[in-house]
């Protein structure tokens, strides 16, 4: 183990919703390298409870990258410089002793800063409530492989499944977009079988909701680059042709009825 | 789910996939385009139409190598195109009219996706960002689609109605109007500009659009970047050849 030395935090602290908020610095000493980058915040936050001063307000839970509630930007990049990594899992060995470092929240109008680095991400749910699901009857669990799915289908399906939901592609998005989140979201029930049923009038809605929240996406690439999970861009261009689809197929049928 | 705290939606929708088109919905058309990604098939379907258009454009030019009688014949051809099912210039009129209605639309969907983008972070990031993956060319769609169509009314004013193309302006000698607008060094620099910045927002606009497309086929995703670069190169190459051309004296008007 070696210890990182005189790192300065520029962190964003804001005390509320309405609050302009400002850029406030920190001194950290010494940090271990195997420290995670949350953890490097905890023992400033540590430091600063003892000297009787406000901790800084962080989103985090697992701490393993699974979870998808830690956020932040750090020097301009979604969950920091490393690649497929959420800041969770973010080491401070990817920094240097002397390091400035600036942290901010992530910015988009639909998740608005509720408190320092926190933000409210809730317009994800608001996404996901109106398809993002299959409506299964719950009875008794049926045999397994029941319903045959080929293997790149089912791995396929499992790659958009990855999505967490940290919202770091609305945050590295030029424009705010979420068409990463949502075309994953979407793609990994759109592929499979049990997803089929309701497949149309889950692109529908979804794309459409998507819209009321976030803006538009320009194919600049930045969400796969930030994604800590990777999540490949073809998921973009595949919910793009299932929306022409659903438009005209929900057209039709509901012309039907 | 990564919410945090979450507080009741105004607007909640109804909790079934099934249940979409409840409200009275617009015009089939309307409805699509009044989405953000609707408004990119739009985008992507007018820049396809332009791309072609630039194309020919490009390859009808390249007759001003075989010299004023080849150029002026290949001008009226287009004035007679469909002759005699229709009649005379009918037929440049309609495709006059689908470009400029193709134009109009794309401006009109790159404007109101700026205005959707700009709502979407009001705040914008107090640091400084540190971009990955977003390119020159993907960053300046807006500036190279502007120096585009000023280029666009500059070209029509100058080549046809013949206001600013000087004063020897003669409708139907085409060659010749070419060669009298290049010579002016300050107009051939234009043209040199706008058509790199018509490339630089090709370079992106090609890849781009099969993106909102939804072309998207693993067997020849890995070719969208190098098609982007060989439609863009071909039509830059082309059309920056001419203003040189004519500056070169290799094409001028025989006296
Ligand atoms: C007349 C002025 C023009 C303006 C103001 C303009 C503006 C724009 C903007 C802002 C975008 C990006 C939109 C987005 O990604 O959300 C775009 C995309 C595009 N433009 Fe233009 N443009 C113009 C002319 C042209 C012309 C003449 C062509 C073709 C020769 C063209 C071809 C394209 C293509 C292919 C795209 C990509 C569409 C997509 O992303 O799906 N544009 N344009
Ligand atoms: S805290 Fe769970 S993904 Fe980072």
């Amino acid at each position: 183990m070696e210890a990182i030395q005189n790192i300065t935090l520029k962190v964003w602290r804001q005390d509320g919703p309405a609050d302009g908020g400002r850029f406030e610095n920190y001194n950290v000493p010494e940090i271990s390298d195997e420290a995670s980058f949350l953890e490097m915040l905890d023992v400033l936050n540590e430091r600063l409870i003892n000297e009787g001063k406000e901790a800084i307000v962080f989103d985090h839970d697992c701490r393993e990258g699974i979870c998808g509630t830690c956020s932040l930007m750090i020097n301009g990049q979604a969950h920091g410089p490393a690649r497929m990594t959420a800041t969770c899992q973010l080491h401070m060995r990817k920094f240097a002793s002397n390091d400035t470092i600036v942290v901010e929240p992530w910015r988009a109008s639909a998740f608005p800063i509720l408190k320092d680095l926190m933000v409210d991400r809730s317009a994800f749910d608001r996404i996901i409530e109106v398809g993002g699901f299959i409506t299964a009857p719950t009875g008794g669990a049926p045999d397994a492989n029941l319903i045959p799915i080929p293997k790149p289908v089912a791995d396929a399906a499992m790659d958009a499944a990855e999505c967490i939901g940290c919202g770091a592609c609305v945050a590295a998005c030029p424009n705010g977009a979420a068409n990463l989140f949502t075309s994953a979201k979407i793609a990994h029930l759109n592929m499979l079988p049990q997803g089929q049923a309701e497949r149309f009038a889950r692109t529908e809605a979804m794309v459409e909701k998507m819209d009321e929240h976030f803006g538009s996406c320009t194919n600049h690439g930045e969400c796969e680059a930030a994604c800590p999970k990777g999540i490949s861009l073809d998921f973009i261009a595949l919910m793009n042709q299932d929306y022409r689809k659903s438009k005209f197929k929900n057209r039709k049928s509901l012309s039907r009825t | 789910m990564a919410s945090t705290i979450s507080k009741p939606a105004p607007d909640r929708s109804p909790v079934t996939g099934t249940a979409t088109q409840k409200r009275k919905r617009k015009p089939f058309l309307l409805d699509i385009y009044s989405t953000a990604v609707g408004k990119k098939y739009v985008m992507a379907i007018t820049g396809i139409i332009g791309i072609g258009f630039v194309l020919v454009h490009m390859i009808g030019n390249l007759k001003m190598y075989l010299g004023p009688a080849e150029f002026d014949h290949y001008a009226e051809f287009l004035r007679e195109l469909l002759v005699p099912i229709l009649p005379r210039t009918v037929t440049l009129w309609l495709l006059r009219l689908t470009l400029i209605g193709a134009i109009l639309l794309h401006i009109h969907a790159a404007y109101s996706l700026t205005i959707l983008n700009r709502k979407a972070r009001p705040v914008k990031y107090q640091s400084e960002r540190d971009y990955v993956a977003a390119n020159f060319a993907s960053r300046t769609m807006r500036w190279s689609g502007i120096i585009v169509l000023l280029f666009i009314i500059w070209h029509l004013l100058d080549l046809t109605a013949g206001t600013l193309n000087g004063s020897g302006f003669v409708r139907g000698h085409a060659y010749e109007n070419v060669v009298n607008t290049l010579d002016r060094p300050a107009v051939a620099i234009f043209y040199i500009i706008a058509n790199i910045a018509l490339g630089i927002h090709l370079f992106h606009g090609v890849w781009s659009l099969f993106q909102s497309m939804g072309w998207s086929n693993p067997r020849f995703n890995k070719w969208r970047r190098e098609a982007a670069i060989g439609i863009a190169t071909l039509i830059v190459v082309g059309n920056v050849s001419f203003p040189i051309a004519v500056l070169a004296n290799i094409v001028k008007v025989k006296s």
